[in-house]
């Protein structure tokens, strides 16, 4: 709240100033809080049994440059399945026909009723179930074969599983997005001719981007961490290759310190990412459309100085 | 006039769920003729509209617009229902004005109107662009070409709305209640509009409470009531003379 600095004056004209408030209730608290703070990180930094030297050692080793990076790809993969398979899931959930809407239901019922680690570890494990994976045309022997053991790694089971559990929480947040744009946009893209699918590519879907974007930023810095569950299945991701080492040194605090300073600069280049994404989609959704999204190529480019310069 | 009239309307029947709102519609639109039609709210006006351009369905009786039965084709003696293919080719010889403008919220005026002809039409970009630019310069809004929706004053938006309309080169403009949403003020700036294209021998359907509109560029004046025409003939002849009692009780009460 803004403070009065203006003095008082009085009938007589005299200016009387306005004295300093001392609020000690909130020094109090303010002090109390630090010291609580101040102890848990000096029983943290002063502890004998922690090495600092090691988590320096360890901050850049290449084991664990190689797990940020791979965790990092398999965060952006998992985003952009999920996304993908959200926005389908969303559209088939909000579709007429009564089978994709049913089978949209059902599968975003079973992606976020099941834990997200039994997921991970059912990828892993799909060879149980299919020892070979097999595309093939029907009725015909034409069609490509995988050993699943060789194609199902720790990072494609984590890409999967991941990418798969987002789209059932993505797609829940697309329908929002598209529900929420206004009726007579549907309308008016129908009563210039437009086809169903036009009207959701061209009008409606740029237009929920407005909601859809600023959860999209959080998704993808909870998946940054999620990451991490693919420790179970050896991803060869930060994590994973954290607690590769410490098996071997015993040093298991510093290494997590370590993993956990990488995921929080992490989500520190992340956030910021998120505020720029937020900024330039959040309260003007079209942008995207200019800057090369759905409509760039093919709407006119703006502005069109020629064409404004004719007006009489 | 000889030509096929445009619309032709039939004992036309429509309800949602058990309200009955369209009770067995029948009018004439002939081509380049402006009709207008007035009637209380909740007389069935824009709903009879909608059904024009198979935004709602009819559900008894027979409307013909353009030469087609709206929403069905005759196939080996049975009617079958239309493809949204279909629809979307039939909806883009008819322009449509609302009352809540509808301008796309998330493309600059010239972008609202070069819209349908690039997405529906297949135009180029460029041409689009010049044929957008001519129509927005038709409305009088050329210099606001580059503004979004929401930097338009609401006649402003709504001649951009006619313009996007105009840009498909319809057969037939719609307008449901296209001065409604508007300040007193910017009413004229979008009646003058409308008045232009009917003298431009535009075939328009106006659903309206601006009955000085309608006597002055009128051809035949539609009086809705409880879902049916009640009284319908020449505009200037029909508001000095109605002769249906809910078109005097309604005349008076907007005169």
């Amino acid at each position: 709240m803004a403070k009065r600095a203006e003095p008082f004056v009085d009938a007589a004209g005299t200016r009387i100033p306005i004295g300093r408030t001392w609020h000690w209730g909130r020094w109090l608290a303010g002090a109390a809080a630090l010291a609580v703070f101040a102890w848990l990180v000096g029983l943290l930094v002063t502890n004998p049994y922690l090495d600092w030297p090691t988590v320096a050692r360890y901050l850049l080793d290449p084991k664990i440059l190689d797990g940020v990076l791979v965790t990092i790809q398999i965060s952006v993969l998992a985003t952009v399945i999920g996304l993908t398979l959200g926005v389908l899931l969303a559209v088939m959930k909000l579709a007429h026909n009564p089978v994709l809407r049913w089978l949209s239901t059902l599968y975003i019922w079973f992606f976020r009723g099941t834990p997200v680690l039994v997921q991970l570890i059912f990828w892993y494990n799909l060879a149980f179930l299919f020892p070979e994976l097999v595309l093939r045309v029907p009725f015909t022997d034409v069609g490509l074969k995988w050993d699943t053991n060789e194609l199902i790694t720790g990072f494609t089971a984590a890409m999967l599983g991941l990418g798969l559990n987002l789209a059932a929480y993505f797609a829940e947040v697309v329908r929002a997005g598209i529900e929420a744009v206004d009726r007579g946009q549907t309308e008016a893209a129908y009563a210039l001719g437009m086809t169903p699918g036009k009207r959701m590519r061209v009008i409606v879907l740029p237009q929920a981007l407005r909601i859809i974007i600023p959860p999209t930023g959080n998704e993808f810095i909870s998946m940054l961490k999620t990451t991490s569950l693919v420790y179970v299945v050896a991803g060869s991701d930060l994590m994973t290759n954290a607690s590769e080492i410490y098996k071997g040194n015993n040093r298991i605090m510093e290494l997590l310190i370590v993993a956990s300073l990488w995921y929080m600069l992490m989500t520190a280049f992340a956030t910021v990412l998120q505020g720029r994404l937020e900024r330039r989609f959040g309260s003007d959704a079209v942008r995207l459309v200019r800057a090369g999204g759905l409509n760039a190529r093919v709407l006119p480019q703006q502005p069109a100085p020629a064409a404004r310069e004719t007006v009489p | 006039m000889s030509a096929e009239p445009v619309i032709v309307a039939r004992d036309v029947r429509m309800s949602y769920g058990h309200v009955q709102v369209l009770n067995g519609v029948d009018l004439t639109v002939a081509p380049g003729e402006v009709s207008c039609i007035v009637g209380p709210s909740g007389s069935g006006k824009s709903t009879f509209l909608r059904c024009v351009n198979g935004l709602e369905p009819v559900l008894g009786g027979t409307l013909r617009v353009l030469g087609e039965e709206v929403g069905y084709e005759l196939r080996d003696g049975t009617y079958h229902e239309w493809s949204p293919r279909r629809f979307a080719t039939f909806r883009a010889d008819i322009g449509m004005v609302f009352q809540r403008f509808n301008l796309f919220a998330h493309l600059t005026a010239l972008e609202n109107v070069a819209c349908a002809p690039v997405h529906v039409t297949g135009l180029p970009a460029a041409e689009a662009r010049t044929l957008a630019m001519e129509h927005l310069e038709r409305v009088g809004l050329a210099d606001h070409a580059h503004k979004r929706p929401h930097q338009l004053s609401g006649g402003q938006q709504q001649r951009v709305g006619i313009a996007r309309a105009l840009a498909m080169r319809p057969k037939l403009i719609l307008f449901d209640e296209p001065t409604s949403a508007l300040d007193p003020e910017l009413v004229d700036e979008v009646l003058e509009v409308m008045k232009e294209l009917a003298l431009g021998g535009m075939t328009m359907v106006v659903v309206t409470h601006e009955i000085g509109f309608a006597r002055e560029v009128g051809d035949t004046l539609f009086f809705f009531a409880d879902g049916v025409v009640v009284e319908q003939g020449d505009p200037r002849t029909m508001i000095a003379n109605p002769q249906h009692a809910r078109t005097k009780a309604f005349l008076s009460s907007v005169l």
